[in-house]
């Protein structure tokens, strides 16, 4: 799969731009601040439906335009597909595949596969686990699209059962008389259970999968200064080996029943796939706190190269977009990482100094100024 | 801004469910140049709404008198009573013709974001009906998303338990289309609530 084409109009920094791509490696040159990241934030916004630096749609938009759009064709097995996405920020986006509209701006997700290494992801390593449970969760839903309906659902009764918390755990603090109406919990816990234990089950097998791609991609990159491994940690106590997923769900509920009174005392839930955590150990120790910047750094690179690789092995074949990334890395390292990702069938680098991007990589040169991005060899 | 009269019938067309800033100032400036009699029969349709549209004191469908015209129609059968949330549910399954059976409206789903619990929604009337023993099959048509799905759990735990039998409406496929079309939300639970043939 390769990006074809790519055309901006409002977004970010861009009134329009139009940059067209071949397979294989790609660069994108500029000085800092000139707009490199917004091209492959837009790339980005095609493959997921939402930015990896922002959580609104709004600071996309160019200011003073009303909306946004992006256009990107996208060649697949020899076919190639027009994907177009209008961003209102506030409303819902418009989106067209192949020139017709479709019904939800969600039917495009999958048309591009991107795997996308920015510096915001030092957070995989350093951030709180909410950072690394969508990380996860963005790539079970990559592989499998069924777990977005999933996910939402289970979202969803997470924030009404943690509403109904809520009201009880006020009514009881302000002394009203009925101390809050608990009756449906117990409908909240059995949905709670059936959701999180299809959620916990697809992320079990997903950590089962990419384990050895991580430790792969770490060893590859940092050259065998320790071994990373990941585990899952979940919220709950599970037996060994992961259980099926009905075992899930009464592993679940009997947590909930377990945890009922503080969660009532506390007014929020405190059992599910919600509170679970991503650990990432270095050798012995856990990289959270003890990996140093650099470790850090290489430790976030191998989740997404894993993430890249795991795809691949599916028989997807993902664009891989590596943001002002060499200049992180010492020059062992970047030999390293260009040895592993010049295989890929488009790559889209991003970097300041040309010379920071190994020999091997450099295909296509694209230069950046403000606001303008030109083929330039 | 406009002045005085015609800035107040845009702010209350604004304040109608679907009608944005834009159409509330054409839809006020179509009132301003039709008809007068087009106007006053609106008027009189929304006040008349108001005064002479109650709720029927059995089901809670919309009615205009004391009982709505379903629960009032002899031919229909009191074995089989299908909940749903609104009455525009019951206009929707009366449409397919499909269902002789009567209906009970709750006024809503459980929905703790919006403090609705089931004392907000008319389950105690529900009880109440099923508790008269006419009825044998509970039909629970709320909305298939996380509020109706809850709330057809809350009612099949109390139900169950009088030896009423409950059933869920099928989530699936729409009739006519492409499986290739259905989103892989639809699809998932197609294939989970697949039978045998």
């Amino acid at each position: 799969m390769y990006v074809r084409r790519l055309e901006l109009v409002n977004f970010r920094s861009y009134e329009r731009v139009e940059l067209e791509f071949d397979p294989g490696a790609s660069v994108l040159v500029g000085p800092n601040g000139v707009g490199k990241t917004n091209l492959v934030e837009a790339l980005g916004y095609v493959a997921t439906l939402g930015s990896h630096r922002v959580a609104t749609d709004a600071p996309l938009v160019r200011a003073g335009a009303a909306s946004a759009v992006i256009r990107c064709e996208i060649v697949h097995d020899g076919r190639e597909l027009l994907v177009e996405l209008e961003i209102v920020p506030g409303k819902a986006n418009r989106a067209r595949l192949g020139r017709s509209p479709v019904r939800r701006a969600r039917e495009v997700l999958g048309a591009l596969r991107l795997v996308l290494f920015a510096p915001e992801d030092l957070e995989l390593v350093r951030g709180d686990p909410a950072e690394r449970r969508r990380y996860l969760d963005d790539l079970l839903v990559a592989r499998l699209p069924r777990f977005g309906g999933v996910r939402a659902d289970y979202d969803r009764v997470v924030k009404q059962r943690n509403a109904l918390l809520r009201s009880a755990y006020l009514a009881r603090k302000t002394g009203g008389s009925r101390g809050g109406d608990l009756s449906t919990l117990d409908v909240w816990d059995a949905h709670l259970a059936r959701h999180g234990a299809e959620l916990l089950a697809g992320r079990l097998e997903l950590v089962a999968a990419l384990t050895p791609h991580v430790a792969k991609a770490y060893d590859a990159v940092a050259a065998g200064k320790g071994a990373a491994g990941i585990a899952y940690r979940p919220s709950l106590e599970l037996a060994e080996p992961a259980p099926n997923r009905d075992a899930l769900e009464a592993a679940l509920h009997a947590a909930l029943a377990e945890a009922r009174q503080s969660e009532v005392e506390r007014g929020v839930t405190l059992v599910g796939p919600h509170r679970d955590d991503l650990t990432l150990s270095l050798g012995p120790l856990p990289a959270k706190g003890y990996a140093s910047h650099g470790e850090s750094w290489s430790y976030a690179l191998a989740l997404r190269l894993a993430a890249y690789d795991l795809l691949r092995a599916d028989g997807i074949e993902p664009v891989l977009a590596l943001d002002d990334v060499f200049a992180e890395l010492d020059a062992g390292r970047r030999e390293r990482l260009a040895d592993l990702v010049s295989g890929a069938s488009q790559l889209l680098v991003t970097c300041a100094v040309a010379e920071d991007v190994p020999a091997e990589l450099r295909g296509a040169r694209y230069q950046v100024r403000e606001g303008e991005a030109r083929r330039a060899g | 801004m406009y002045e005085g009269t015609i800035q107040d019938l845009i702010d209350e067309l604004g304040r109608l469910p679907g009608v944005g800033p834009k159409s509330a100032q054409r839809i006020a400036f179509h009132i301003l140049s039709a008809d007068p009699a087009d106007v006053t029969r609106l008027a009189n349709a929304l006040r008349k709404v108001k005064d002479l549209v109650r709720f029927c004191t059995v089901c809670f469908n919309v009615a205009e008198s004391e009982q709505c015209r379903i629960c009032r129609d002899a031919r229909r059968t009191d074995e089989v009573l299908c909940v749903v949330e609104e009455p525009k549910d019951v206009v929707a399954i009366e449409r397919t013709g499909e269902f002789r059976g009567r209906y009970h409206v709750l006024g809503g789903a459980i929905n703790p974001l919006e403090g609705i619990g089931p004392d907000n929604l008319r389950i105690r009337e529900l009880m109440q009906r099923l508790g008269s023993g006419a009825v044998r099959e509970l039909i629970l048509a709320t909305d298939p998303n996380t509020e109706g799905e809850a709330t057809a759990t809350y009612l099949a735990l109390m139900v169950k338990p009088m030896g009423i039998a409950v059933t869920r409406l099928a989530s699936g496929l729409p009739v006519g289309g492409d499986l290739e079309y259905a989103d892989e939300i639809t699809l998932g639970r197609a294939f989970e609530g697949r039978r045998a043939v």
